[in-house]
């Protein structure tokens, strides 16, 4: 018994070094070194040198100069409430419960009222509470609505959408989805040159 | 194919076994009244408690029982009148268990009926006791203890198994083997020697030493074993229990963690119908039959007039790998005959003939006595005082017997080699010719004898074996089966070979001794291979004991008996090929009856899950359509319940072995017992939900 | 619906085209054949085994075998609890987390040391850089590493070979397997996106000017040991629906192989280790179709979409909630049927939104626990099922049950059905008294049918080591946490124990020569059969709460939306 527990605390002290330390360590440095991009969260800063988000994490959108980002259970992890670690979640409503229908009901009001024919992705919340994505529906129903506040042609911004749509991987795997963040960026950067 | 099919010739001791198949007559008369009166007293908590699923269902009619007097006593019921329901569902559970119950009783009552045939050849007797002085003491038969010398005359029953020490005898032993012919018993021969307590003398006196302590004997045990008293579970059975058990706790904790979900949505479900879902659930169908299909398979045996000392004996039959089978008597019919006389030397038919018939003058085997037919066939006459003339006996050393003349002449038949070498130590020489005969002979399968005169040899007899019919086929089977047969012979590797490929065999010792047999069961052994061997003389018990299911012949002598785990009363070596399929049935029986009980479970939920959850909207589930929640639940119950007496007489019979490979015998059995076990409860369930609606039950 | 099924069968192909290579490298690797890696690994091991004290690699005996399984993981669980009540004074904690109640502590290290990785927090929010890289991410291996060794001692016990080395063999596992599959998936992962950095979570203006709190972290490393050891704790609380954790569908292709190979693979190891390919091969064949089948369920169920939502949006369209809009209904079909089949637990979208067929489909393979099974134990699972069919079977062909020529006796019943035993006791009854206190104890957030689900999944989840879980439940109390504990303690040690003694058992039976009388099992007629037996005995057990749970549910919707139209 003693020598099996002298063996295994030993074990477990040298694999630990070998899991815990050298290969974390191993990964971080090549991160670092070779593609610090990624590796720091595929971070968007602007010409001032500020974060201002993430392309690969979603942002809330509401305002209507913007493309509608998904509903979010956490709020895209902004505001006080997300301080200081950041967050993600979702609502886990299960598709039988009254909850849940009545908050699809309640988006699909918002988004009637707002001239947008409802999609599924936008009055169902989203898995992370941060997904960046909507689908290219979602996006062309938005268009006119963005068309009119920014005062762009609908086909310019199709362009933009097209652009910012992440295509299915290699073609066959996953959905095409539109990235609200890259795209809403972009939306403001066409309107400062 | 069945033994007395193919088994034409006669053989000793006795008949065809067809003709003798059960042990003394069995009294079946009112055995299932009385077996039905017996499912009731084996209610009895303290028998039930042994069977763990079917306590479980005694438990279960306990309770609903209680709730049939007072159905609120657990707490409010919604039901209006569950009175009723519970109460038919507490009658449909009691006759569950009553009729598992019977199972178990009939199949008791019939190892009884043949214990009671048995025992009443058995009664206490006055036994007359040799004191060491030689004078003589009645005692009661009870008192006799091993190692006593009694003596017992006409008309007596034999008071103990034992051996011959003197006299020669006839004795009736038709009480336990069913043979009406007597036999003759004489001291110091292999098959003779030994008596059975509750055989009776006929004739003439024996004296006797005694082998086995009152209640000990041979008698005995077969009595136990027949009736049950001593049946020990098979290890195949332990570990088929275990199961059952398992299966049973598993379903008790499936069935006592539904009631709070189901409170927990508003659908509470009640008591009485979780007591039928768990007892539809555990595996009460073969729970039922269990013991009864092991009790029917020791019945089996006996029937085959086989004594077995234990259950696992007969389980390790279906597990045998190897056979090891003597050729005579087994293989070949007992006799051999003498076919023809080939004259060697120059000498002529009539002078081999006549040789011959000197040579075999004193020989009182069946062989012996063919050579003297054949010879006085050829014309050949005694021309010496048979009175003057000395016999000189067989032994296996010499392995050659013959006359002494009152001339001083020595005739001599026996092995070849054997004969070679006494004409040599004579100072003759054996012609050429001998070697090219020897080898004609054995090469047609038969047995060549030399016979000579002194330093001359005459000739070669030739001794024809003859394959029993059918013999072949039944090793096809067995190969089929799995089962390796390796044959053992005295006979020279000619003959052996010719024989063996005849017979189908798979392997063959030819010359082989006493000795060679324990080393080709420990070779075979050392293979992790079960052999299965018969054995009827002294120098076989330590063979007997060696393999892992041996059969000693009754007529075999005491030593071989004891060290055999199977004694069979015909003597008929090729009943191993029958105990190998009865050992595979018990094997089947179970498996099959197992794979049926828990495929039925699947109606069975489907029968009883939306009846249990009716509040819960999953009436779609309800496939079979059936009348109502209640008419469902009983109808699950009375399927379940009735279901045991149908497959009792399968149970009792066991499944039908035929011999085919694994894994023909797995398709087949899947078919039947697999899916058959899946549809049948669905269409029987509606039947009867047909039924209990019809008859406004529920 | 054509398209995504179309997914479903590439995924599924890549898979079948992988599980092979793996499955012949993890044989090799077993039975000290050279490997490609033996110039790297060879002198780490040498090292390794030296400065842990087993350079002698002595068989062990089944006992001797248990033992070093037992104390080893209470030492790693020991160091892993003592990290998480001091990580306020540890390293590496740039928000300042403090230590977690003893209860979560004492849950967390339990649940990784048992590969099951469920998790009553939320990463981000709880535990700090050095208790994820330094407790979590160290178990992720050993935990893995452990499995894969009882894995490969029952089949070495099975085909009559002494057991082996524990330590030698959880050694092997991390520097043959696990490490060097892990270094090179890291890697992928970090180009595709996946973050690898020890700074702090970054804080971001966003366009329309509020703060965001983007949580960072070392994932990289973290994320691949997390699908390919099955462990799937995330190291976020939203696991691979998180975009850090899972960017893209070249990451999500990646994730979802990667948590099947190991298991899969296993299957076909054992086939080749055992001498009997064949037997492998169908017994893959046999996993492999009721994974399609379960798939098949789910991916339906998920594309037809919830009705009550559908008349709102006046068409039919895939239920989204809870899912990413990159990964669409069908790879998250896929991912939810692989990651419960696998015992990984790791998700890409939320199991507690999953349409009915989805809870049907994922809580029954956690029951049956071996829809490809967990890291070894999942595939020792498969064993006990057929050594009940030979039970049975041999029976039904009359000769003393025998598997790989060995004698199935009462011993061996036993053990199996001790492991058979395992998840009644561990998922109904807790279950059971959970839901007899709903209020007090339950923490459910969607009532009625699915409500039982939800309690039924967190201990089957448990029990059968696989950690994800209908998240709404609210699980981080003193009950789940110490009830959730014994379901994972009974589910991972009580197989794994009984299964050393069954192997070790297994290993002095004198073997049986095959005959024909000898039942074959590496046959198509003897894998159906077991087949059968697996969803007889499966659906006996838990039929009734799959009928009050997901299928009642899926009535219950039926139902409504019929009465809308």
């Amino acid at each position: 018994m003693l020598k099996d527990l002298i063996t295994s605390i030993r074990t477990t002290a040298v694999l630990w070094i070998l899991t815990a330390a050298l290969y974390p360590l191993l990964i971080f440095a090549i991160g670092q070194l070779a593609f610090p991009t990624q590796a720091n969260g595929s971070l968007l800063i602007n010409d001032q040198g500020q974060v201002i988000g993430s392309t690969l994490i979603g942002q809330a959108f509401s305002s209507e100069e913007y493309f509608l980002s998904r509903p979010s259970a956490v709020n895209y992890s902004i505001g006080e409430d997300a301080a200081p670690t950041g967050l993600s979640g979702a609502t886990n409503l299960a598709p039988s419960n009254p909850d849940l229908i009545a908050l699809v009901e309640e988006r699909a009001e918002i988004l009637q009222a707002a001239d947008i024919e409802p999609t599924a992705d936008l009055v169902y919340s989203s898995g992370s509470g941060l997904d960046p994505h909507i689908s290219p529906a979602s996006a062309l129903a938005q268009v006119d609505r963005i068309a009119a506040a920014r005062n762009l042609s609908p086909d310019d911004l199709q362009t933009l959408i097209a652009a910012n749509t992440e295509g299915r991987f290699l073609g066959i795997l996953g959905e095409p989805a539109v990235n609200t963040v890259t795209l809403n960026l972009a939306l403001d950067q066409l309107g400062n040159t | 194919m069945t033994a007395q099919q193919t088994e034409t010739a006669t053989r000793q001791p006795g008949g065809p076994r067809g003709n003798r198949r059960h042990t003394p007559k069995v009294n079946t008369s009112g055995l299932y009244q009385r077996a039905f009166r017996e499912a009731f007293a084996k209610l009895n908590p303290r028998i039930m408690v042994k069977n763990p699923v079917m306590f479980v269902v005694w438990v279960g009619t306990i309770i609903t029982a209680i709730l049939t007097v007072n159905p609120f006593i657990f707490g409010p019921v919604q039901d209006e009148g569950p009175r009723l329901f519970n109460g038919l569902v507490t009658l449909i559970l009691f006759f569950t268990l009553v009729f598992a119950n019977f199972a178990e009783a009939v199949a008791e009552g019939r190892g009884k009926a043949q214990a009671d045939a048995l025992r009443s050849t058995k009664s206490e007797t006055t036994a007359r006791r040799l004191r060491s002085n030689g004078s003589v003491e009645e005692v009661s038969s009870t008192q006799l203890r091993r190692g006593d010398r009694i003596k017992v005359i006409a008309g007596d029953v034999i008071p103990a198994d034992g051996e011959v020490l003197d006299g020669v005898a006839s004795v009736d032993e038709s009480a336990i083997t069913g043979e009406s012919a007597p036999v003759l018993k004489e001291p110091g021969s292999d098959v003779a020697s030994s008596v059975t307590g509750g055989t009776r003398i006929l004739s003439d006196e024996l004296i006797i030493r005694v082998t086995a302590d009152p209640g000990k004997g041979f008698l005995d045990r077969m009595i136990a074993l027949v009736e049950g008293a001593e049946r020990s579970k098979t290890p195949n059975e332990i570990a088929l229990t275990v199961l059952l058990a398992v299966l049973t706790l598993v379903f008790l904790i499936v069935v006592a963690t539904i009631p709070t979900p189901a409170s927990y949505i508003n659908s509470p479900v009640s008591i009485t119908i979780l007591v039928a879902l768990l007892v539809a659930l555990i595996p009460t169908t073969i729970g039922g039959l269990l013991s009864a299909i092991g009790i029917a398979g020791m019945d089996r045996v006996a029937q085959f007039n086989v004594l077995a000392t234990s259950g696992r004996a007969v389980e390790a039959c279906g597990d045998i790998n190897t056979l090891v089978l003597d050729k005579t008597g087994t293989i070949t019919l007992g006799n051999r005959l003498a076919e023809e006389f080939i004259p060697l030397n120059g000498h002529s038919m009539r002078e081999v003939a006549a040789i011959s018939l000197a040579a075999s003058v004193f020989d009182t085997t069946p062989e012996g006595k063919s050579i003297l037919r054949l010879a006085e066939k050829q014309g050949a006459k005694l021309d010496f005082n048979r009175n003057q003339a000395e016999a000189v006996e067989f032994s296996a050393r010499t392995r050659m017997s013959g006359t002494d003349l009152p001339n001083g002449e020595e005739i001599r038949k026996g092995a070849v080699d054997a004969i070679r070498g006494f004409v040599r130590s004579r100072g003759g020489q054996a012609p050429e010719s001998l070697e090219a005969a020897f080898t004609r002979v054995s090469e047609l399968g038969g047995t060549p004898l030399a016979v000579c005169r002194n330093d001359d040899i005459y000739g070669v007899i030739y001794l024809k074996d003859i394959i029993k019919p059918g013999i072949h086929e039944r090793f096809d089977q067995l190969r089929r089966m799995g089962v390796r047969t390796v044959m053992l012979t005295g006979d020279n590797r000619i003959t052996a070979s010719v024989i063996a490929k005849e017979a189908g065999v798979d392997d063959f010792v030819a010359e082989a001794t006493p000795e060679d047999k324990i080393q080709v069961i420990q070779a075979e052994q050392a293979k992790g291979k079960l052999v299965a061997m018969t054995g009827d003389g002294t120098n076989d018990a330590p063979a007997l004991a060696q393999a892992n299911v041996g059969v000693a012949m009754n007529s075999g002598t005491q030593a071989a008996k004891e060290a055999a785990n199977m004694v069979d009363l015909d003597s008929d070596p090729t009943k191993l090929i029958d105990l190998v399929t009865i050992g595979k049935q018990l094997l089947i029986t179970r498996g099959a009856l197992t794979t049926f009980s828990i495929a039925n479970d699947i109606a069975k939920y489907f029968a009883i899950i939306p009846a249990m959850f009716a509040a819960a909207g999953i009436g779609a589930l309800n496939i079979m359509g059936l009348n109502s929640p209640q008419s469902a639940v009983l109808s699950a119950l009375i399927y379940n319940a009735l279901i045991i007496p149908a497959l009792i007489p399968l149970a009792l019979r066991g499944v039908k072995f035929r011999p085919l490979t694994a894994n023909q015998l797995l398709q087949r059995n899947m078919l039947i017992f697999g899916l058959g076990g899946v549809i049948a409860p669905f269409i029987a369930i509606k039947v009867i939900d047909l039924i209990v609606g019809g008859v406004g039950l529920a | 619906m054509t398209q995504g099924f179309f997914q479903l069968a590439i995924a599924l192909a890549i898979l079948l085209a992988v599980a092979p290579f793996l499955g012949k490298y993890m044989a090799r690797v077993f039975m000290g054949q050279r490997t490609i890696l033996d110039p790297v690994a060879g002198p780490l091991e040498r090292l390794l085994f030296a400065t842990g004290g087993f350079s002698n690699q002595r068989a062990m005996r089944g006992g001797q075998y248990v033992r070093a399984i037992l104390v080893s993981n209470l030492v790693m669980g020991i160091l892993v609890f003592a990290i998480f009540m001091l990580q306020g004074v540890l390293p590496l904690d740039p928000t300042n987390l403090n230590a977690p109640d003893w209860d979560l502590a004492l849950h967390t290290a339990i649940s990784f040391v048992t590969n099951t990785n469920q998790q009553h927090y939320s990463g981000e929010t709880t535990y700090s850089y050095f208790s994820q890289v330094g407790a979590l991410g160290f178990l992720m291996f050993t935990s893995a590493a452990t499995g894969i060794a009882v894995a490969i001692a029952f089949i070495r016990g099975l085909t009559g070979n002494s057991l082996g080395n524990f330590y030698v063999d959880l050694t092997l596992s991390i520097t043959r397997i696990l490490l060097p599959i892990s270094v090179v998936g890291a890697i992928a992962l970090l180009i595709a996106g996946v973050p690898e950095t020890f700074a702090g979570p970054a804080v971001a203006q966003t366009l329309e000017g509020a703060t965001q709190y983007i949580a960072r972290g070392p994932v990289a490393h973290f994320e691949i040991i997390k699908e390919l050891g099955e462990n799937g704790g995330g190291f976020f609380g939203i696991n691979s629906a998180h975009p850090y954790e899972n960017p893209n569908n070249f990451t999500n292709l990646l994730e979802t192989i990667i948590m099947l190979v190991i298991p899969a693979g296993l299957i076909l190891t054992y086939g080749i280790m055992a001498g009997k390919p064949r037997q492998g091969q169908l017994i893959f064949g046999m996993v492999f179709i009721f994974y399609a089948a379960l798939i098949a369920i789910a991916a339906v169920g998920e594309f037809q979409g919830n009705p009550l939502v559908n008349s709102i949006l006046g068409e039919q369209a895939p239920n989204l909630e809870g899912k990413e809009v990159r990964f669409g209904w069908a790879l998250t079909a896929l991912w939810a049927v692989s990651t419960t089949g696998t015992m990984c637990g790791a998700v890409n979208g939320m199991h507690d939104s999953l349409m009915p067929p989805g809870g049907f489909a994922t809580l029954s393979d956690m029951f049956l626990q071996i829809v490809w099974g967990g890291q070894g134990t999942g595939t020792a699972y498969l064993f006990v099922f057929l050594i009940l069919t030979v039970f049975l079977t041999g029976l039904m062909v009359g000769r003393t049950p025998e598997f790989f020529s060995r004698k199935i006796e009462k011993r061996e019943i036993v053990l199996a059905s001790i492991i058979l035993l395992a998840h009644p006791i561990a998922i109904l009854i807790p279950g059971a008294i959970t839901l007899a206190f709903p209020e007090i104890l339950a923490g459910i957030s969607n009532s009625g049918f699915h409500g039982i689900s939800q309690v039924i999944y967190e201990y089957a989840s448990a029990a059968a080591n696989n950690g994800s879980g209908f998240e709404g439940l609210g699980d981080d109390t003193l009950w789940w946490n110490l009830s959730t504990s014994f379901s994972l303690i009974v589910g991972r040690y009580v197989p794994i124990i009984a299964l050393v003694y069954l192997a070790d058992s297994m290993t002095h039976k004198q073997p049986v020569p095959e005959t024909a009388g000898t039942l074959h099992t590496d046959t198509f007629l003897f894998t159906g059969v077991t087949a059968g037996t697996i969803v007889i005995l499966g659906a006996l057990t838990f039929l009734p709460v799959l009928v009050l749970g997901p299928i009642a549910e899926g009535f219950a919707i039926a139902q409504a939306a019929l009465g809308l139209n």
